[in-house]
């Protein structure tokens, strides 16, 4: 910086003559702080607290409280339950999140025709991608909730008898317990996950409304006249030319199911017993909860994100490198 | 076209298609119009467990009245439009402007400045929590507006960026060019010449941004603590704690949280597309 | 640039912004000498009446002293406090004893207040309350409230089925055994945001193993596998499977499950005072709902009872010690304490206070009048670490007995890596 200025002074036509080299960093500065200042340097400032012990407190003269461990918070996070689980749940999310890109396709497909009125329809199907994911979770927490929900109202229709108590108040007797998905153990993340399909579905299926727009007409009908039809044209011809819609599907959802947290802090709060935490969850619950204030446990586990998202990341910018040396 | 167009089949398949398809649409959107009914319930409709039936009374205005009347959702509501106006404003500025640099000129480290704003549009917000927040806390934005604003546009930056880099490059490169040669200063050259043409852009991302941060709920939670700078998501959630049982209510409140995108996705639909699926058919 | 290292000039420059911003939005707080400022956490209507009402009377006493309040709501004040203490302290602030209050005390964020309470005889007067607001061998501030806990139950129902408030383990049991018979579930609870169990858990171990235990467990000097805990557990064992609590409490909030207790389906609510408001909303008279001692289960332990309190403290940064301190004295005053807890609905600790005519309060300063020993809370008495782990695993206990010693094998890991 000073050498910029330095030189600008010796020669006052050295601004005129670099006019190139200087605009496009004039252009630059404003975002370039921005990005700086709340993306770029938090990151590694996140990186570095991982290796702290910290309660996020202050001393009475303005000194910050944390004490180095090195690396002992992330031999805590081997050894933690908590952890594993999380992690765990984060794999099932990825796997079952990527359902959405089959399913986004079949809609698309069964959507893509002509007839009056498909531009509502299309809309109207791509509608819960627009809403809240905290409307989404407060949706289908209702929907599962087994006193009020729809799926206690369909099991108490069919498993239960309205009696009166002792009190004489309306009440159910049940010949089996209404299934309380969200705070069993087992069932409540894929519930969760079903929830979190319904967006992600819609939005996996409007790339590839869009996709198929693009499908060059003359190749499927030279297909059609080779007398393809039906599965082997689909996978043969039509998904092949799909393939830019198909990556970005994948992109996008397995960055949502990675960052899934709104549904899962709307619907459980990682519960029963943090059996339905992933990392994003848990890393909040761990740094800022009521019982949380571990800031650098909650850096470590959030670098642990980090790296699994840089793997994403780094094949995706690789992937644009490609495209970008061929468009030269 | 493929699937085969259904005018190509016959009668009967396009009967069944068209008779099919709002079915398919009412099965799609049950939870929806489940949540949707239950919002004009009334209390005892709810408490006797009436959950498809048609509802004994219809308490529509009632129940969206006290939503407001109830509660604080109206300064929620205000505070959303708060939060997310500027951060749109700002973003897309600053995008016009980066995307321009990244797109236009030819420096050595262009790319990889872009490749640090895609990368940063995809990183977890976690990894960014503690210090965004320690840093909000001692600058004294901690609870307010502005700071949800500046910082949902500072990260919003990194997508609108890599959208602009990639929509100004599209450009014919031509007409910056000339434009030099007839010795146009550069920031003319991007006022004159190029933002008139990124103007789809402009909309495209004005309507996502506002969507994306309108449905916030992360930063909310981390940002803020009371009820003077909550957006909508967050206080949709304090008010599921406060209307306990009173589901009515809370699908009521819910319903509205959503107006405002989903206003501004039919209103803006074929830009929110082209914004969402740029690249899907490159 | 010579001499100054990339980070540094960063460092140096994101301080200056900071700096910058921070003198933008500095708040009107700060005050001069002969302020005192008070920050308060409720906003709760009869709260915030009791707090207004006290202040009124200490301006009255003391007009040279100038009193600037903040109050906040309760979750806002545990986050702002973290800030404030360091760069805009109040005075005096509210505040939780007990574990609460470790990682301020032991961030020097809070100064002792021992010659308050040497001047004032409150080491008598507030007694019940002196163990949980001491630290390190000092005392942190003066108490100014509490609320009991216990069983909260409807009258109505034991009324129908005749039977009277059991004394004792067995005869809880064999009451629970007459509801049963009679379709109604003996206890209601929501266990969704953990809590809750926590306050059963107390009780049980309370009752089993008494005072010491609760506080030589909480503070990590007793093992989770200790027989003693594992007794406390298996008693609770016995509580699920012969009393019982309603289905799907893991996805209930407290106030949720107040309904089936509204309703008569449930019978029992181990529950805090504050509860009563929520039971009176849902439609019940105060001839519905009763309240009982949890019954003894060990005739030979003292009984011992929970009951959490809030104090105030003065901040390390505090301008003003000397009013603050008179301030302090003037809050533990038997004739102000008897004044705000009437207002605000609860208990005062001074021992020389008086208690309204509220049938519930009565019978909560009966009770913690008689106890040899008061508990703050699970969540309260535990570090946060440790009481997240605690209360995670009493809730899958409670889903699962059979899960009994996994959980206490893990609770003792995790009591190995919090306490250290």
């Amino acid at each position: 910086m000073t050498d910029i200025s330095q030189r600008t002074n010796e020669n006052p036509s050295w601004l005129k003559r670099n006019k190139l080299a200087i605009a496009p960093w004039i252009f630059l500065v404003p975002a370039l702080i921005f990005f700086a200042i709340y993306v770029v340097i938090p990151i590694f400032e996140s990186l570095w607290l991982s290796l702290y012990e910290w309660n996020g407190l202050y001393t009475a003269d303005g000194q910050s409280t944390a004490t180095w461990v090195g690396f002992q918070n992330y031999v805590k996070l081997w050894d933690d339950p908590n952890f594993w689980v999380s992690l765990r749940n984060n794999l099932a999310w990825l796997i079952l999140y990527m359902l959405a890109v089959p399913a986004g396709l079949m809609i698309a497909l069964f959507l893509n025709q002509t007839v009056t009125g498909m531009r509502f329809y299309k809309s109207m199907f791509f509608f819960p991608f627009v809403i809240s994911q905290v409307v989404v979770g407060l949706i289908f927490g209702w929907f599962y909730n087994p006193d009020f929900g729809v799926v206690g109202t369909i099991w108490k229709w069919a498993f239960c008898e309205e009696t009166v108590n002792i009190l004489g108040n309306a009440t159910f007797k049940c010949a089996r317990p209404v299934p309380d998905i969200l705070s069993s153990p087992e069932w409540a993340t894929y519930g969760i996950i079903f929830a979190g399909l319904w967006p992600q579905v819609a939005y996996c299926m409007i790339l590839y409304l869009t996709g198929l727009n693009n499908v060059a007409a003359d190749q499927i009908e030279a297909a059609r006249l080779d007398g393809a039809k039906g599965w082997k044209m689909l996978w043969f011809v039509v998904i092949p030319q799909l393939r830019p819609a198909t990556f970005i599907a994948v992109v996008v959802t397995v960055i949502g199911a990675l960052r899934s947290f709104d549904m899962i802090a709307i619907m459980t709060q990682g519960g029963p017993f943090g059996s339905t935490n992933v990392l994003a969850h848990y890393m909040f619950e761990v740094a800022i909860s009521e019982y949380g204030e571990r800031y650098g446990y909650g850096s470590a586990v959030a670098s642990v994100l980090f790296a699994i998202m840089l793997v994403y990341i780094s094949y995706f910018l690789w992937r644009m490198y490609q495209d970008e040396k061929d468009s030269r | 076209m493929f699937p085969r167009p259904i005018e190509k089949s016959g009668p009967g398949t396009r009967v069944a298609y068209q008779a099919f398809l709002p079915v398919a649409l009412i099965l799609w959107l049950l939870p929806l119009l489940a949540i949707f009914l239950t919002s004009i319930r009334s209390a005892q409709d709810i408490n006797s467990g009436n959950v498809f039936g048609w509802p004994s009374q219809f308490k529509l205005l009632e129940n969206y009245t006290a939503v407001f009347t109830q509660s604080e959702a109206a300064q929620y509501m205000l505070n959303s439009v708060l939060i997310t106006v500027p951060t749109v404003a700002i973003s897309v500025a600053l995008a016009c402007l980066a995307g321009y640099a990244l797109a236009i000129y030819r420096f050595r480290v262009a790319v990889p400045l872009f490749f640090l704003f895609v990368a940063g549009n995809f990183i977890p917000f976690q990894i960014l929590m503690v210090p965004v927040r320690d840093m909000s806390v001692q600058t004294g934005l901690y609870d307010t507006i502005a700071g949800q604003f500046l910082f949902h546009a500072a990260f919003q930056t990194g997508f609108c960026t890599l959208f602009m880099r990639n929509f100004i490059k599209a450009l014919p490169f031509d007409l910056v060019e000339s434009a030099r040669i007839e010795g146009v200063a550069e920031w003319k050259i991007f006022w004159y010449v190029v933002l008139p043409l990124v103007r789809p852009a402009i909309a495209a991302l004005a309507v996502l941004i506002f969507t994306f941060v309108w449905n916030d709920f992360f930063w909310a939670n981390v940002l803020t603590q009371g009820e003077s700078a909550k957006p909508i998501t967050a206080g949709v959630r304090a008010l599921n704690g406060q209307f306990v049982n009173n589901w009515h209510l809370v699908s009521a409140a819910s319903l509205l949280a959503a107006v405002p995108p989903v206003f501004m996705f039919f209103l803006m639909q074929r830009h929110f597309i082209a914004g969402l699926t740029l690249g899907a058919v490159k | 640039m010579a001499g100054v290292t990339k980070a540094n000039w960063e460092d140096t420059m994101i301080k200056t912004l900071k700096g910058a911003v921070a003198a933008l939005a500095l708040t009107a707080t700060s005050a001069i000498a002969g302020d005192l400022v008070i920050n308060f956490d409720d906003l709760n209507p009869g709260p915030k009446q009791g707090f207004d009402d006290m202040i009124a009377q200490f301006k009255q006493e003391n007009p040279d002293i100038n009193v600037i309040t903040n109050v906040n709501d309760r979750e806002a004040h545990k986050t702002a406090i973290r800030n404030f203490l360091t760069a805009d302290a109040p005075d005096v602030t509210s505040w939780y004893p007990g574990n609460r209050m470790a990682p301020f005390v032991d961030a020097g964020l809070f100064q002792p207040v021992d010659d308050v309470w040497d001047a004032n005889n409150f080491h008598e007067d507030l007694a019940a309350i002196k163990a949980t607001m001491s630290r390190d061998g000092k005392i942190w501030g003066v108490p100014y409230s509490y609320y009991q806990w216990g069983i909260y139950y409807r009258k109505d129902v034991f009324d129908l089925l005749e039977l009277s408030e059991p004394q004792t383990w067995d005869e809880l049991l064999a009451a629970c055994a007459k509801m049963k018979d009679n379709g109604v579930t003996p206890f209601t609870i929501g266990t969704k945001f953990l809590w809750t169990a926590a306050g059963v858990f107390d009780y049980l171990n309370l009752r089993t193993n008494g005072y010491d235990v609760h506080n030589d467990l909480t503070a990590g000097k007793i093992k989770y596998t200790d027989p003693r805990i594992v007794k406390t557990f298996e008693n609770w064992k016995v509580l699920i499977d012969e009393c019982g609590f309603v289905d799907n409490h893991a996805s209930m909030s407290w106030q949720d499950a107040i309904a089936p207790f509204a309703n008569g389906d449930a019978a029992m609510y181990v529950m805090g005072n504050f509860s009563v408001d929520g039971y009176k909303n849902a439609g019940l008279t105060d001839a519905q709902i009763d309240f009982m001692p949890f019954p003894t289960i060990d005739a030979s332990v003292p009984l011992a009872e929970e009951a959490p309190a809030d104090a105030f403290f003065i901040p390390t940064n505090a301008k003003n010690v000397e009013d603050a301190k008179k301030f302090l004295a003037f809050v533990a005053r038997p004739d102000v304490q008897t004044k705000l807890n009437k207002t605000i609905g609860q208990l005062p600790i001074n021992a020389k206070a008086e208690i309204s005519d509220d049938k519930f309060i009565q019978e909560g300063f009966a009770l913690l009048n008689s106890a040899t020993g008061i508990a703050q809370f699970y969540d309260r008495d535990a570090p946060a670490a440790m009481a997240k782990a605690g209360m995670e695993g009493f809730q899958e206990f409670m889903l699962d007995t059979s899960k009994m010693m996994a959980v206490l094998e893990r609770l003792d890991q995790v009591q190995t890596e919090v306490y250290k």
